[in-house]
């Protein structure tokens, strides 16, 4: 009884707050269902061929989020450097199937499947190395440091990766040949699925089902999972700590790099800032289902491409493309805000 | 100066009438001006008989003089005597600068357009200091506060708003202006203020989230501004053009005195049309990082200021010491980005226009890194990696750049690999010197040693 009375004044006052801001995040969403509800009635096959365009969005985004949220998850760093390294994974794609293979629109389809399954492993090699390279050169001196420090750190290694692409390829676009298949897969009734979105997601779901293998039924897994919950004891219990953070950095290099083929092959066209954005917008998905978390940081990626593919395409009331961004960072700055622990809300972020 | 003069030196000495009583009745400023120009004129003497006498050594003997005569040792000398110094080198620059000669790697000295920029990205960066030297807060958005303050002068000191007619103390203003046309001196201060309302607004929801969740807040801040400032040339559809989109706003007033203080005070009436315009932009913004300067070093010894260096060392301690921590941490964001107003709108003033494309995340860590390369914290190290940069930035690279071709025969773009560069200084400053080139002491310790850096605002336990 005695608690009782003690904690009655408090719950009084958190009342007066704690009511404001779920009706009005409760009014935003019924809002958005509406819109969405409405535009889906003016036009069903519209609204479905732009929901695809947003479904192969959120696959690109789930290859480059997935590596904020096991860095995360591991580490509680915030690896700036990620979005770039997306971008140098692309450039190298982009670069293996030009000038290595020699790939044209006019390339014959087993030559292709050849060429891309080639590039992707090259690029998923290097972009790995790269990203447990700057791990062992600018991040790991940091370990003790305030946290503050290696941020800092991943600020700068972003800018010379950009840098190292501008003195690659130059400030321009760099153009992949259009080799993707435009045709339809099915269509009815106005509603066409088109082969170029289904081969992204070919390509991104057997990564991820790999991924998910990796993390969750290896001995490394294991390491990596145990790493992530308690350095300190997996260290005592004999896990290589080092090494296993270098491995989730390949691994989540290695993702990035799929990524970067998977974004060179859709969208046709690189450029030293594209990584920028690109990994604002996936961290921004990975924060939204809850970083640290694999399965939220998929979530959230398909939750992004919606929400980008809608705010692009969608007729009635829609904002256009110019606030996209905005309307992506105003999401992560409410769900940092108000739910820092994402949709698939774990209290602890713990990697894997 | 306190060494005795011998025995057999006296004998002679008074001979001449010089006892050591009498010398010791001398005020010391005098003994040692005899005793300096004793051994002068001996070292003078020695120069004129081996013939190699110019106005040069009379010149040296002068400054010797100078430096050994006057008790210098009893005037606080890190205090006044260097920083007076400096002023007066930076103010006299304008006459001097076009005389300078040439310097090895980085070629000329800049010009006065260079000046004054580095000017106010020193202001900027002091600003910065506030939230991330004292408070220790990162932000990455704080061009939000430049792109605020220059806008604010944009809409009160341009014809941005053509339906409206007011004018309050402008100068310059042709025939047919409209729109609101305040004093750029009046200005200053009000986007200073706007522009830390902004800040404190920005600051209530995210200040109580941990260190690496805040940074990327006021990134996302940082980067929504921007496209807000690009698209506002019609915003929602409403046909409303607030910042005039792409373009910008532009042409924006220049400060002046008026023709009153022209004609009787010999105060420029207006900049723009002044001869010397860069010049007096110049000594204006001196005058602007000079307030600047003494808020730092006032606040930093305040209360308040004590109150954001114990967060920043260790915010549960500071807490548990009865220091409310978002009120510290919010007037922190609030005084950063009050000079980050004012010295935005300057900036406006100084460019006369607000352009979008100015205020992108580049500028946010292109300040972050003047102020951990200079030394977070320390006022004097902020404002070296300011200049430095800044002029870097504006001149300093390209003469680089220019150097390299000339000497290696190759042509390298330099100024594009800028941002490289900074990222570059960034990764070496915070592995091998996180304290910067010339560090507080106080937050060398803490990089060195280590703080107690678990929060106690977790974002773990601040959901809604």
């Amino acid at each position: 009884m005695a608690t009782n009375v003690a904690t009655a004044p408090l719950r009084a006052r958190r009342s007066v707050g704690s009511y404001v801001m779920p009706v009005l995040a409760s009014l935003l969403l019924v809002a958005l269902f509406l819109w969405l509800i409405v535009n889906f009635v003016k036009g069903p096959a519209y609204f479905t061929n732009i929901a695809f365009i947003g479904l192969t969005n959120g696959a690109v985004y789930a290859l480059v989020a997935l590596g904020y949220t096991l860095v995360y998850g591991i580490l509680e760093l915030i690896n700036f450097a990620h979005g770039d390294v997306f971008m140098l994974g692309a450039l190298i794609s982009a670069s293996m199937m030009i000038t290595n293979f020699g790939v044209t629109t006019g390339s014959s389809t087993g030559f292709l499947v050849i060429a891309i399954i080639g590039s992707l492993i090259v690029t998923m090699l290097a972009c790995g190395l790269i990203n447990a390279t700057i791990e062992f050169v600018a991040y790991r001196p940091l370990r003790g440091a305030p946290r503050l420090a290696p941020l800092i750190t991943a600020i700068g290694v972003s800018f010379i990766l950009e840098d190292v692409a501008i003195g690659w390829k130059q400030t321009g676009y760099t153009a992949v040949p259009n080799v993707l298949p435009r045709g339809n897969v099915f269509s009815a009734g106005g509603v066409s699925y088109t082969w170029e979105k289904l081969i992204v997601v070919l390509i991104t779901v057997p990564v991820l089902i790999a991924l998910v293998y990796l993390v969750q039924r290896t001995r490394q897994g294991k390491a990596m999972r145990a790493t992530a919950q308690d350095r300190d004891a997996a260290a005592m219990m004999g896990i290589n700590v080092n090494r296993t953070i270098s491995f989730t950095f390949l691994i989540a290099g290695a993702l990035a790099g799929a990524g970067g083929l998977v974004y060179a092959l859709y969208f046709g066209q690189v450029r030293y800032d594209t990584g920028y954005q690109l990994g604002l917008i996936a961290f921004t998905a990975a924060v939204l289902g809850g970083i640290g978390n694999l399965p939220g940081a998929v979530l959230g990626s398909l939750c992004i491409g919606f929400v980008q593919a809608f705010t692009d395409g969608l007729r009635w009331h829609s904002p256009g493309s110019d606030w996209t961004l905005s309307i992506v960072f105003s999401i992560l700055i409410l769900i940092l805000v108000f739910r820092p622990e994402g949709l698939l809300g774990e209290r602890t972020p713990e990697g894997g | 100066m306190k060494r005795r003069i011998s025995r057999a030196w006296w004998v002679g000495l008074g001979a001449v009438g010089l006892t050591p009583a009498r010398w010791a009745a001398l005020t010391p400023v005098t003994r040692r001006a005899i005793k300096t120009f004793v051994w002068l004129a001996i070292l003078l003497i020695l120069i004129a008989l081996f013939g190699v006498w110019k106005i040069a050594a009379l010149a040296l003997a002068a400054v010797i003089a100078l430096l050994v005569v006057p008790a210098w040792n009893r005037i606080p000398f890190g205090k006044y005597v260097v920083p007076l110094a400096i002023l007066a080198i930076a103010i006299a620059y304008p006459y001097y600068n076009t005389h300078m000669p040439q310097l090895p790697i980085f070629g000329p000295f800049p010009q006065i357009s260079t000046m004054v920029v580095m000017m106010i990205f020193t202001m900027m960066a002091l600003g910065l200091n506030f939230v991330v030297g004292y408070a220790g807060l990162l932000d990455l958005g704080y061009v939000a506060f430049y792109a605020m303050g220059a806008y604010m002068a944009g809409w009160f000191a341009s014809n941005q708003f053509a339906n409206q007619h007011l004018n309050f103390g402008a100068v310059g203003l042709y025939q047919g202006w409209s729109g609101y046309h305040i004093s750029i001196w009046l200005l200053l201060p009000m986007a200073g203020i706007a522009t830390a309302i902004i800040g404190v607004l920005i600051g209530l929801p995210t200040l109580r989230l941990r260190g690496d969740y805040l940074a990327i807040v006021t990134l996302g801040f940082g980067e929504i501004i921007p496209q807000v400032a690009n698209n506002g040339d019609n915003l929602f559809g409403t046909g409303f053009n607030l910042t005039n989109g792409t373009g910008g706003i532009t042409p924006i007033d220049g400060p002046g005195f008026g023709n009153w203080a022209d004609k009787h005070l010999h105060l420029p009436a207006n900049y723009l049309n002044a001869q010397n315009f860069d010049s007096l932009y110049f000594w204006t913004a001196i005058v602007l990082v000079l307030i600047t300067i003494f808020c730092s070093a006032r606040l930093r010894d305040s209360r308040l200021g004590r109150a954001w260096i114990a967060i920043r060392e260790d915010e549960t301690a500071a807490s548990a010491m009865g220091i409310p921590l978002m009120r510290t941490k919010t007037w922190a964001y609030a005084t950063g980005a009050f000079f980050g107003g004012v010295a935005g709108a300057y900036y406006a003033s100084y460019k006369s226009g607000a352009f979008p494309d100015d205020f992108f995340f580049n500028i946010s860590v292109f300040i972050l890194c003047m102020v951990i390369l200079g030394g977070m914290g320390n006022i004097w190290g902020v404002i070296f990696g300011a200049c430095f940069l800044a002029y870097l930035d504006r001149e300093g690279l390209a003469n680089v750049g220019a150097w390299f071709s000339n000497h290696t025969h190759r042509t390298i773009d330099v100024p594009k690999y800028e941002f490289g560069i900074f990222g570059l200084i960034l990764v070496i400053t915070m592995l091998f010197r996180p304290e910067g080139l010339i560090p507080s002491q106080r937050r060398a310790a803490e990089l060195h040693e280590g703080v107690h850096d678990e929060p106690l605002y977790d974002t773990e336990h601040a959901g809604a």
